[in-house]
């Protein structure tokens, strides 16, 4: 049985590994920034009312003369500072600059963003995958693979179908066959561009099983809006039973290459 | 002697002849022989062009809001026919009243290209600037007022043309977005083509503008007028023509390639193995489509502070005007400024974090984004503690003069978590990044517009506005705007994308419908409270209360020495400067202001 996530006005579920350190930044943040907001709002309140034209009541020609706001502005730039060097810097440094090689990650896949869908493409047993050429792209064979290439014999290709194991690490080469879209899974605290022409790694590893969607987060034409795909994180025994039922309707498609 | 300083010696020499010279432009002959189309069409005199700037500019803001409250009406009940005026729609855009999404996604291009380029910066720099900024530094006219006509009528030829292409039979307007992110904007329809059309007029506008801008605040200041004696509001339109004279350029060179790309079959942004709608393009490739986001942003990012700035100078007058004293750290915020301007070419990558960026490149403009937010408090607090100690007027400007601080504040602390590459990477690209920078333009930088516009209407115009119009006017949108925009801040933590059709579709934007729902509501409020001003701006311009002195405001800047509303050539006779622009309240003064031009 699934677990229910719920779906509210603040962060979606999260069901990575690395989540948690995103939303903490987002959540401190926002903390920082009312404290800022009522800080100066309270201020502004009182001074409206205080300083407000009475009759016989001059302004005050040299107005404040601490220095106070000074250190406030010192206080402000070290709590940002603290935020990007203790906080953003190492996270990005974690999840999104150094990407694992192909031989540290349990499942390497790749995702191809079209107008308006996405394309998952497992390299199969052989861990490898099979060439591909722009100019083999057709309505039957959506990654244009070259067919009777041995690499690509055991390859699965599906279309908005994204499964990946709890607990493993993956990494996912993604690029784009058309425009600019954006692979955006919110539960996972995971947004790339796909971008054509470039293939970008990105990695991750879920903590909790459950079916989620995948957005698209770039305009990428009239369809951008039903760019919808689904993922599912599975157990590691459903995820290799899933994949052999891909294996096996795989292979009567084959006729058509 | 080097070229560089006889070209600087010659210009001297005829501007010191344009300022108070032989042919002085004070003697009242002038305008008396002008016909007509001369004196009010083509005509060189800043103060109309100004007024020609900020007529055209509000039309277009006008518009550009009405594509807005019907793109508000699909979110709020997607796939639903527009009541009232659906039946007015072809069937190319909204058949039986139900919009498409390729309609949609032109209105939401060209609300986002008409409110920066042909609304708020027009308005701003083109209105304002024009209207103000000579006035404040005593000048009699721009250096170049011939140029600065041309530039005018460019702006109005790009913005026709924007305008125009939405009656294209092909495919209507251009509908990739204001970024216009190639590929998809290089395979969009033709309606593209005339958005990068009108683009390069409005880029030559400006350039034209900035040019004009920074030579007359270098030489044509009155005697007396040193840098440091600058109303802030002329510094903020300093900084923000050097801004538009180096950013622009490099978006002109970006858009004339975009255009090769689309009319030439170039591929500067195309690259190699493109696959589009199932089947291999035909093009050369080699190009990349990275290069645009660099080149747009190099521009779009100062174009941020092209956006703000002038608001911030406006606001700057009024608060020191309605506060009755000096503003506070008037040095820290020139210098806050001209630091401001200078990062501002720094930061643009932080717009592009979810392109694939290493550890280098994010750290980079994380750090640069950080160290622009410190100049950007610095104005702020500044503004905050000059109300501290002033005898406060209540004014209807002085109203929207201080409603832009909190809503800039608002604006400027959402960025944070935009700025910071890791909480960016959820949030990027959804709706917290619609209600941040809305934030920052809509209750901030209009904001400040609607200030300018009533405090410096009786100067223009020779009349005052309706008091209580003005009133309900602000009151309406302060409450308006906020419901407009708060709500953006929570469907984006939720993680709804931006630019969706219909976000329901997804089960996270689905959970926030209620919100797109009174965000809509809000929206449609804001645009009836916008009535009062447009009926106030009209009647108060032929039957308001005339005004009985030429500085009815009690200001100190060189403006309000000119006759009202000030005739071709501005000044009765050459103004000359005597202390700093905010001198209110000074001890001893039986009078609580001394202006800037009198002994």
């Amino acid at each position: 049985m699934d677990k229910v996530y719920e779906y509210g006005w603040w962060l979606p579920p999260d069901v990575s590994v690395h989540g948690h350190r995103i939303d903490l930044i987002i959540n401190w943040l926002h903390w920082f920034m009312l404290a800022l907001f009522v800080g100066w709002g309270v201020f502004m309140v009182y001074t409206l009312i205080r300083f407000r034209a009475r009759p016989g009541v001059a302004a005050d020609y040299k107005g404040v003369q601490t220095h106070a706001s000074s250190y406030i502005e010192g206080v402000v730039a070290l709590i940002e500072v603290i935020f990007l060097v203790g906080l953003s810097i190492p996270v990005w440094a974690d999840v999104k600059a150094n990407p694992p090689s192909p031989s540290e990650a349990d499942v390497v896949l790749r995702v191809v963003g079209e107008q308006f869908a996405w394309n998952i493409h497992y390299p199969g047993a052989d861990g490898k995958f099979s060439k591909t050429d722009a100019a083999l792209v057709s309505q039957s064979n959506p990654l244009g693979l070259v067919g009777g290439d041995p690499d690509g014999a055991d390859d699965i290709v599906t279309l908005n179908q994204l499964h990946f194991p709890v607990g493993k690490k993956v990494l996912l080469n993604l690029s784009s066959k058309d425009v600019i879209h954006s692979f955006w899974l919110p539960t996972m605290r995971v947004k790339q561009d796909a971008i054509p022409g470039m293939t970008v790694p990105l990695w991750f590893e879920a903590k909790d099983t459950g079916q989620f969607e995948i957005a698209c987060a770039q305009l990428c034409g009239l369809g951008h809006y039903r760019m919808k795909g689904y993922f599912s994180i599975d157990t590691p025994d459903e995820f290799a039973k899933w994949l052999d039922e891909q294996k096996a309707s795989a292979a009567t498609e084959d006729d058509y290459y | 002697m080097s070229a560089g300083g006889g070209l600087y010696l010659g210009l001297r020499i005829s501007f010191q002849t344009r300022r108070w010279g032989t042919e002085s432009m004070s003697d009242g002959h002038h305008h008396e022989e002008l016909p007509f189309w001369r004196k009010y069409i083509f005509s060189v005199d800043h103060k109309v062009i100004g007024i020609q700037y900020a007529v055209t500019s509000l039309v277009f803001l006008f518009f550009g809001f009405c594509l807005m409250m019907l793109m508000r009406w699909q979110l709020a009940y997607p796939g639903q026919p527009i009541p009232f005026i659906g039946g007015l729609f072809s069937d190319a855009t909204a058949p039986g009243g139900v919009m498409l999404p390729e309609y949609y996604n032109q209105l939401g291009a060209m609300h986002g290209t008409i409110m920066v380029f042909l609304g708020v910066v027009p308005l701003s720099v083109g209105g304002f600037g024009n209207y103000i900024m000579p006035l404040q530094i005593g000048a009699p006219d721009m250096a170049f007022p011939k140029l600065n006509m041309a530039s005018y009528w460019v702006y109005l030829i790009g913005g026709t043309i924007m305008v125009l292409s939405f009656f294209i039979p092909e495919g209507g307007a251009a509908q990739s977005g204001w970024t216009s992110y190639p590929p998809l904007s290089v395979v969009a329809q033709e309606g593209q083509t005339w958005w990068l059309l009108g683009m390069l007029f409005l880029i030559f506008s400006s350039l034209l503008g900035s040019v004009n801008f920074i030579t007359t605040i270098m030489h044509l200041r009155a005697p007396g007028m040193t840098m440091m004696r600058l109303p802030f509001f002329v510094w903020a339109q300093f900084v923000t023509s050097f801004l538009l004279l180096l950013a622009f350029p490099p978006l002109q060179a970006a858009a004339t390639l975009q255009f090769m790309d689309r009319v030439f079959a170039t591929s500067f942004f195309l690259p190699t193995g493109l696959v589009v709608g199932g089947a291999p393009a035909a093009i050369s490739g080699g190009g990349n489509p990275l290069l645009w986001q660099h080149l747009f942003w190099f521009l779009a990012h100062p174009e941020v502070y092209v956006l703000i700035l002038p608001a911030f100078g406006i606001i700057t007058e009024i608060i020191a005007n309605n506060t009755r004293k000096p503003l506070w750290g008037y040095k820290s915020m020139v210098y806050a400024i001209c630091f401001l301007g200078f990062m501002s070419f720094v930061v643009w990558a932080h717009h592009m974090f979810m392109t694939g960026m290493g550890n280098f490149m994010s750290m980079f403009f994380q750090t640069t984004t950080m160290i622009i937010s410190i100049p950007s408090v610095i104005l702020l607090t500044a503004l905050l503690i000059s109300l501290w100690g002033g005898a406060i007027r209540f004014t209807v400007p002085m109203l929207f003069a201080l409603a832009f601080l909190p809503m800039f504040g608002i604006g400027g602390l959402t960025g944070l978590p935009l700025g910071l590459a890791s909480p960016d990477i959820h949030l990027h690209d959804t709706y917290y990044v619609i209600g941040h920078f809305h934030y920052v333009v809509a209750p901030g930088t209009l904001f400040a517009l609607f200030a300018g516009i009533y405090y410096w209407f009786p100067k223009a115009v020779g009349r005052h506005t309706n008091v209580w119009l003005g009133r309900i006017h602000f009151y309406g949108s302060f409450v308006c705007a906020n419901l407009v925009f708060m709500p953006m801040f929570f469907q984006g933590m939720a993680g709804t994308s931006r630019r969706l059709y219909d976000q329901t579709f997804y089960t996270h934007g689905a959970a926030v419908q209620d919100l797109t729902i009174l965000s809509s509501f809000g929206a449609w409020g804001l645009g009836f409270f916008q009535l009062f001003f447009i009926v106030n701006f009209f009647v108060s311009m032929f039957a308001g209360k005339k005004v009985e002195s030429d500085n009815p405001w009690d200001a100190t800047t060189l403006e309000w020495a000119t006759p009202t509303p000030p005739p071709h050539g501005n000044f009765l006779a050459p103004p000359k400067c005597y202390r700093g622009p905010y001198e209110y309240s000074v001890p001893g003064m039986s009078a609580d202001f001394q202006p800037q031009g009198e002994v």
